[in-house]
Order: structure tokens, then C-alpha cells, then sequence
């Protein structure tokens, strides 16, 4: 990669295994600038919290290198890393006040007792939490405690902080709250951030890249709106966002575009993303906020399907329509509630309109562990 | 407004709610009642029985009543000498505690307080038949045949008259004894001695005109020609002791029916008259052995943390199936007898055992320097080490089970090397595994007996080796009882001393 020289955090051909059989992670190539929010994405067990592990230096990688502002850290302990890190559950030291927690980074630095004051006062005080310093953290709530262990990471000020799921625990509101104050404080404070989660939400809300993690690779490592609107495979298409997937085999190629045949014989244009020859089986995908259910509110160039309306849910601001488009029960059409929006009947065909560029052609879900054999 | 109907009607609902909740706590504690009996019978009687035992001492005023009264008033000092008349009384008590061997149990148990007095009680129960009575009841049956039968004394004994109260009253407790002893029987003769207590009772009174006068007339001339019996000559005859002011100062002593004896005597102090003293130096024993009993305890407690830490520390980061596998070897003792096992260490320990012999193999030690292993404080520390450290290490793995290892590897993150890590944040949190497990070894050795009996010698013996010798042994069960409730104090005033440090909720056992 080129920007292994410029990159903050580097990891170069890094792989691991736990039992010397299975590769946890494979093959990974990642750079992180200076100041960046990256969240790693992906479903349990895909990896992300071992990728964490080997930066902070609790794992140690199987194969490959890690970079750390130019320097390989493989060697490096933990505790001389200077890496601020907030864990899943916390891990708050119970048996201490929340003060306590904060100053014992300060103490085993040890830093003068002024000084640490101040710098607990002040990352209290940044976390709202200035009232808080004596209660153990067994009486706080979990918002609370999560603040206590976003102030506990930063309190020494680390350049790289990492966190691994740190709002899992929380209820949705809370969760929601706290991504702001996250995401403020990494806009304020200036460090790096490498983030964990399976929420994709939190990821596409937060973060300034996001790397998409499965089976222990990177499906795509892209900015949040490219990753919505421009997957490069099946993967990345149904895992982020709500996706509807169409069954078809590549008839012909096009320039960029190709054209497929569905189940139902209908030929569509779609974008050429991921594929390869004529005959080849593919999925297309398309957004369903990308589809319009009356052909006249499309734009012109607009490619036509047909369906059979299944089901129509009002949701407040929005319907959902689900349609039946060849042997897919599942096609989904979400429209804006306006005025004009025609409320369809179950059972009722329908022309759906949608532009080619919106449509994806894609890999036909072949696991990664089939590309890797 | 209150609506009166209402608030009646409120009134008879709480009723309802009351009653319902009382049949459901009745239910409940008839659910718990079986545990609650079970504890009652093996917990809460025994300990009660223990307590009572070390204060209790019926015995002496039970068997001797007419001495011990008469000894209350006495002011025994050195040159004291027993008055007659308490010979009188005495030679009652005994006369009728002999017929059913009861002499020889007060003897015993004055024999704990002083030495010689079993012995003494045994003699002079064997000569009091001695003393000539049967002079007196030969002669008083051959004047009024129907004195020997026994029917007679029945009838005497249900008469009011006060002239033979003490006639009746001896007469009462002598039956009263031999039936609480299956003495008694339709055969049963009247005693030898019954007939000097009444003779006594004739004597010693002016005739009148009562409806026992036939028979006063009748015995009276006999009774004045057989000889008085000089009652104190008799016993210092059998035994010179009487005499001693020393013996009646340990009855009189040992009079009331509760005494502070026994835990006088589990501190190593004398019951005196004139307020309890300490003992001269070499007849001091139980301080010795309780500080002995708790500096080992502490010391066997300490050694179980010492080596069970690490390794429970091991086995808690050990993943599952391998801790399992070596939990199981950790409780594979359990699978032995304890009397085998600490057979065992009598086969290592000893001077010419197995680990003597490899030190000297070795050369490490000269074959004349074998180490005195065995039958001494030693021996029973390393033993009962090995016996109780399962006790420690399962209430430190269980607790230090659930630190979860991301704890440590926050310290680390935050700078702190292992050792801090560990210092600071991963030992905090094991505290309660380790209060538990030193309360458990602790209050495990402090009572334990086979062990140290069987490797101890008499240097590594500890209070309990000392309460089953007196009760198995010396008998003395209410020092044995005594002992054991100091015990069972000493055990509860740390606990308590242990909850004002460390507090009891710090303790986790599993
Ligand atoms: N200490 C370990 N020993 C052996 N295997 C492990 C260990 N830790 C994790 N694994 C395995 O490695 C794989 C990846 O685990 P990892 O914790 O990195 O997943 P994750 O992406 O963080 O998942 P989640 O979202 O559930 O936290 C999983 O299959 C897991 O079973
Ligand atoms: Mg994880």
C-alpha cells in the first residue's frame, strides 16, 4: 500500500490465529491517518475486537507487522504503547472510586499531585460528570459508567484511542446521545479513534471511514455515504443499509453497464461492480428508497420492472410497499408520504421505475472463504 | 368527609390481607421446618449442652447435702479443724451414696480440683460399713423385732412427729437413692446406719407422751448401754487426710451447683476461698496450648495462602477444560482418607522418611543433622497445610473466576506494568476470595484433631487434642466443656474483630 508511510497506524499483512488452524483475521492491509474516526464493522465474530487486541498489544499478530506512527510496536508492551483504550464492558475498577479510576494512569506516570487533579477536574468536567468523583462505579448507570471510561482513556491523553463496542450496553436513546458526545469530543480533541461496532447506524453516523469486516477480511473500507451508496460486493450490500436483491445472469456487457436477465425474463440494465463474464450468475442490488412505484415520477431515462404489490405499510413518513419482482416475496419500495403518493393495494401488478446507475451488479454471493480457495 | 362504611369496610380488608399473610408465613416456616429441627438437634442443643456443662456441678451438693450444708457456715483456714458433728453428717452422706457406688463419681470429680481425694472417697467407702453400726441394729432389732423389717420404717417415715425428722429424712433419701438406682426391691432390708440415725433421734430427746413413746421406752435402755461411735476418730482412723483442712476447702468450695471452676481451670487459675489464683509456673498448661492452637492456626492459615494463591491464580486463567482437569487434581485428596494421608506424611516426615533421606542422599545434610520433621509443631503445620489448602484455593478460584481479564488489561492500557496491574487492580479484587479462604482454613484448624494427634508429638498438639483427652480419657467433661466454649468464643471474637477489618460482606465463597 502507498500510504503505509504516511499513515498513523499501519497494519501490514497482519494475520491471526487463536489455534493455529483457523485465521481469525486474514490477510489484513489498513491505514489510519492522523486524526481519523475509522470504525471497524461487522458482524460477531468477524474479528474486529481481535484486530483491536493486536493494536493495543493483548494479542500478539500471527503473521505481518504493525505500525505505529512510523514504528513497527510488535515488540512493544502494552502499557508503553501510550494506546487509551475503552473496553466492551468497561472494565472499571470496582474496587476504586471513580477519581481513583480516573488518576491511576496519572499515578503510575507518576505525575505530580497538582497536576493530576487538574487533569481528572478537567476530563470530569468534559464528560459532565464533575459531581460523580467519589461514587464507586458499581453506583453509577450505564451511560455513566460509559462516560467514566471515555474520560479514563483520555485523561492521559493518549494520540490513539480505541474502543471496542462501547455503547453495546446502552439503551437506543442513550446510545444515540452518546455517539454525538463521542463524536464531538474526537472533533474537539483532535485524537485518533479506531472504533468497534456492529451497529451500522453507529458506524455510518460517526465515523470518517469505516472498514467493513467479515470473516476476518475487509469487504470494503470506504466514507459512510460511499459504503450506502456504493457497495463493491453482495456483502457490503446487505449488511449496510436495507438492501433488495435481484437474481439474474449477466446477459451482455455494455461499457460500464450490463445487462441482466431476471428469473422473470426481464432484462434490466444494471452498473458492472463486480462481475465478470456473460453467464455468470449475479445479484443486483437496489435501495429501496431508489424505486418508484408510479413510472410517471420517474426521470426519463429510467428502466421499468414489474411486480405484484404484496403488502402496504403505512409507516407515518414514509410506506413501505413489499412486492413480489420474479421469485423475490421480499422487494421492498420505500416512498416519501406526500401528497401525491398513491396508496397500492395488495395484489394490485405494478410498473416499478428505477435508474440503471442505481441498480448493482454484483458477486452472487460467493463467501470470501470461496475467493480465498 | 370519611365515609364511615368505607373505612369499615378498609378495616375488615386489612383484616382479610393480615390473615392471608399469616397463612402464608406459617406455610413458609413449615416449609423450613425440617432444616430448622435439624439445626436445633445438631447445632443449637449440643453447643447449649457443651455451655451448660462447663459451669454445672450438681453432683457434690446431690451426694453430699447434709455436708455441704453444714460446711456453708465454716470458715476454713489453715488451722481449721473439723468440727464432730460434721463427721456426723458426712458419715450420713456417705452411708447412703456408698449403698449405690455414688462416692466413688464425687470422688472422681473432687479429684480433678485436688489430687488424692478419689482415693480417699474409695477407702472410706469401703471401711464405713465398718464404723459399727451393725452393733446398733443387731441390738435394736433384737429389742423390737419389727424394726428390721422394712415395712416398719415405712410407716416411720410417713409420721410427723419432729422428733424423727432426721430419722425420716435420711430414711427418705436412701430409698430415694436406691430407686433412682434399681436398688430397690421388695426385699430390701433397712440399713445398718439407718438404725444409729435413729437411735440418735431417740437419744437425744426427752420422752413424752406421744404415741411413740411405747416404743422410745422400749429401745432407750438399749441404746444407752451400746457404745457411742466417735464418727471422727473412725474416718481419721481410715484415712489421716480428713483432717485436712485442704479437703474440706475443696468441698466446700465445690459446694454450689454452678461453679466458675472449670473456666478457672481452662486459664490456668485456682479456685481459692479468698478469690481465684493464678498457678505456679509448672502446672500451667491451657494458656499455653490455646496461644499454641491459635499461632499455628494463623501459621497454617498463612502457608495455605501463601502456595494457594498462585495457584488458583493459575487455574483461574487457565481455559475451562484444563482447569477443570487440574481442580479435579486439586480435590483429589478428598478422595483419600484423611487418616491415610496424614499417614503418609508420617512416611515422608519422619527421621529416617523419605525426605530425610533424599536430603542426606543428596548431601544436603549430614546423615547426624536428619531434621526433626515429625512429632512436633512442624510436622503438624506441613501436614495440615497439605489437609486444608483445597479449602483456600477453592474460594480464590472462585472469585478470581469472575475478574474478568479485561480488568488487568485496562491497567495495562493505561500505563501501569503487570506488576502494578496486578498490585493495584487484579489482588483488590481477589481480597474476598481470600478472606474466605482464610477464614475457612483458619476456623478448620483451629478446631482440627486428627492430624496433629496423630503427627504432633506433644509439641505440635493443639486445644482440641486436650478437650477429647478429657473427654475420653480423664472423663473431665466439664473442663472439656469449658475448653470448648473458650473455643468456640475465641472463634467468634475474631470473626467478629475479622468483620470490623475486613468486613464479612468481603467474603465470597463461591
Ligand atoms: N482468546 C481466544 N481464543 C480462541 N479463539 C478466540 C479468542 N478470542 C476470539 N476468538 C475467536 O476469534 C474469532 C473472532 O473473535 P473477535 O472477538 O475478534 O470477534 P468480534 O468481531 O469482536 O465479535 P463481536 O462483535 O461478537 O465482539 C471468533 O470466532 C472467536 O471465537
Ligand atoms: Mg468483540
Amino acid at each position: 500500500m502507498n500510504d503505509k508511510d504516511n499513515g498513523f497506524v499501519v497494519f501490514s499483512g497482519v494475520q491471526k490465529s487463536y489455534d493455529g488452524k483457523i485465521l481469525v483475521v486474514k490477510d489484513l492491509n489498513l491505514s489510519i491517518a492522523k486524526g481519523e474516526f475509522l470504525t471497524m464493522l461487522g458482524p460477531s465474530g468477524s474479528g474486529k475486537t481481535t484486530c483491536l487486541l493486536m493494536l493495543a498489544g493483548f494479542e500478539t499478530a500471527t503473521q505481518g507487522e504493525i505500525l505505529l506512527d512510523g514504528k513497527p510496536i510488535n515488540n512493544i508492551p502494552p502499557h508503553k504503547r501510550e494506546i487509551g483504550m475503552v473496553f466492551q464492558n468497561y472494565a472499571l475498577f470496582p474496587h476504586m472510586t471513580v477519581a481513583e479510576n480516573l488518576t491511576f494512569p496519572l499515578q503510575v506516570r507518576s505525575m505530580s499531585k497538582s497536576d493530576q487533579e487538574k487533569k481528572v477536574n478537567h476530563v470530569l468536567d468534559m464528560v459532565q460528570m464533575s459531581e460523580f468523583g467519589n461514587r464507586r462505579p458499581g453506583q453509577l448507570s450505564g451511560g455513566q459508567q460509559q462516560r467514566i471510561a471515555l474520560a479514563r482513556a483520555l485523561v492521559f491523553e493518549p494520540e490513539l484511542v480505541l474502543m471496542d463496542e462501547p455503547l453495546g450496553a446502552l439503551d437506543k436513546q442513550l446510545r444515540e446521545h452518546m455517539q454525538f458526545e463521542i463524536k464531538h469530543l474526537h472533533e474537539r480533541l483532535g485524537v485518533t479513534v479506531v472504533y468497534v461496532t456492529h451497529d451500522q447506524t453507529e458506524a455510518l453516523t460517526m465515523s470518517d471511514r469505516v472498514a467493513v469486516f467479515n470473516d476476518g477480511i475487509i469487504q470494503q473500507l470506504d466514507a459512510p455515504d460511499k459504503l450506502y451508496e456504493a457497495p463493491d460486493n453482495s456483502f457490503v450490500a446487505q449488511f449496510i443499509g436495507e438492501n433488495n436483491t435481484l437474481e439474474g445472469t449477466i446477459e451482455s456487457f455494455e461499457g460500464d453497464y450490463v445487462n441482466v436477465r431476471l428469473d422473470n425474463d426481464q432484462v434490466i440494465s444494471a452498473l458492472a461492480v463486480n462481475v465478470r463474464e456473460v453467464g455468470e450468475k449475479t445479484l443486483i442490488s437496489i435501495r429501496p428508497e431508489r424505486v418508484e412505484t408510479e413510472a410517471e415520477r420517474c426521470p426519463e431515462n429510467a428502466q421499468k420492472i414489474i411486480g405484484e404489490v404484496l403488502e402496504f405499510i403505512y409507516m407515518g413518513d414514509v410506506f413501505r410497499t413489499r412486492i413480489r419482482v420474479g421469485n423475490n416475496d421480499e422487494f421492498i419500495v420505500k416512498s416519501r408520504n406526500s401528497p401525491s403518493q398513491q396508496r397500492l393495494q395488495p395484489g394490485q401488478m405494478v410498473t416499478l421505475g428505477c435508474l440503471n446507475k442505481d441498480c448493482r451488479a454484483l458477486d452472487h454471493q460467493i463467501t470470501s472463504k470461496e475467493v480465498l480457495s | 368527609m370519611v365515609n364511615v362504611d368505607s373505612l369499615v369496610g378498609r378495616n375488615s380488608l386489612h383484616r382479610k390481607v393480615q390473615r392471608s399473610l399469616r397463612i402464608q408465613k406459617l406455610r413458609a416456616l413449615g416449609l423450613i421446618a425440617p432444616l430448622f429441627i435439624f439445626i436445633l438437634i445438631s447445632f443449637v442443643i449440643p453447643i447449649g449442652d457443651m455451655l451448660f456443662r462447663s459451669i454445672e456441678n450438681q453432683l457434690v451438693s446431690e451426694v453430699l447435702p447434709r455436708t455441704t450444708e453444714y460446711l456453708k457456715s465454716e470458715q476454713i483456714n489453715e488451722g481449721w479443724e473439723p468440727p464432730d458433728e460434721l463427721f456426723w453428717h458426712l458419715y450420713i452422706d456417705l452411708a447412703i451414696a456408698t449403698e449405690v457406688k455414688l462416692h466413688t463419681r464425687v470422688g472422681s470429680r473432687l479429684n480433678y480440683e485436688k489430687t488424692g481425694i478419689s482415693s480417699l472417697f474409695r477407702k472410706t467407702g469401703r471401711s464405713i460399713k465398718k464404723f459399727g453400726a451393725d452393733d446398733y441394729s443387731k441390738a435394736l432389732s433384737e429389742q423390737m423385732p419389727e424394726l428390721a423389717s422394712i415395712d416398719y420404717w415405712e410407716l416411720l417415715s410417713q409420721g410427723t412427729s419432729e422428733k424423727y425428722g432426721y430419722t425420716r429424712d435420711t430414711y427418705n433419701t436412701w430409698k430415694k437413692n436406691l430407686i433412682a438406682n434399681d436398688h430397690w426391691s421388695e426385699k430390701t432390708k433397712p440399713s445398718d446406719f439407718l438404725f444409729v440415725v435413729l437411735a440418735n433421734d431417740i437419744k437425744s430427746q426427752e420422752i413424752d407422751s406421744s404415741l411413740d413413746a411405747s416404743r422410745e421406752e422400749k429401745l432407750l435402755p438399749v441404746i444407752s448401754e451400746l457404745p457411742e461411735i466417735g464418727f471422727k476418730e473412725r474416718f481419721l482412723d481410715t484415712d489421716e487426710d480428713w483432717a485436712e483442712p485442704d479437703v474440706w476447702d475443696t468441698i466446700q468450695l465445690y459446694s454450689p451447683s454452678f461453679t466458675n471452676g472449670y473456666y478457672l481451670n481452662s486459664v490456668d487459675f485456682k479456685k481459692g476461698s479468698d478469690g481465684p489464683k493464678i498457678r505456679p509456673e509448672n502446672e500451667r498448661l491451657y494458656v499455653l496450648i490455646f496461644s499454641r492452637t491459635l499461632f499455628m492456626s494463623v501459621t497454617i492459615t498463612l502457608v495455605c495462602l501463601l502456595l494457594g494463591y498462585p495457584v488458583a491464580y493459575f487455574l483461574a486463567n487457565l481455559p475451562l477444560k484444563y482447569a477443570n482437569l487440574f481442580l479435579i487434581l486439586v480435590l483429589l485428596p478428598f478422595w483419600t482418607s484423611l487418616l491415610v494421608r496424614t499417614s503418609a506424611w508420617k512416611v515422608l516426615l519422619q527421621n529416617e522418611g523419605v525426605i530425610n533421606d533424599i536430603l542426606v542422599a543428596t548431601g544436603l545434610i549430614s546423615n547426624l543433622e536428619r531434621l526433626e520433621l515429625i512429632n512436633n509443631q512442624t510436622g503438624t503445620i506441613i501436614a495440615m497445610s497439605h489437609i486444608l489448602l483445597p479449602f483456600m484455593i477453592l474460594p480464590l478460584f472462585s472469585v478470581m473466576k469472575t475478574i474478568h481479564p479485561s480488568y488487568v488489561r485496562a491497567a495495562k492500557s493505561l500505563g501501569a506494568t503487570p506488576w502494578t496491574a496486578f498490585r493495584r487492580v487484579y489482588f483488590p479484587q481477589s481480597i474476598p476470595g481470600i478472606g474466605a479462604g482464610s477464614i475457612l482454613v483458619f476456623i478448620l484448624s483451629i478446631g482440627y484433631y486428627i492430624t496433629p494427634e496423630l503427627v504432633g508429638g506433644t509439641t505440635g498438639t493443639f486445644i482440641s487434642n486436650r478437650i477429647a483427652y478429657h473427654i475420653s480419657s480423664s472423663l473431665n467433661w466439664g473442663l472439656g466443656a469449658a475448653l470448648g466454649s473458650i473455643l468456640l468464643a475465641v472463634v467468634l471474637a475474631l470473626y467478629w474483630v475479622y468483620d470490623r477489618m475486613v468486613g464479612i460482606d468481603n467474603v465470597k465463597l463461591g
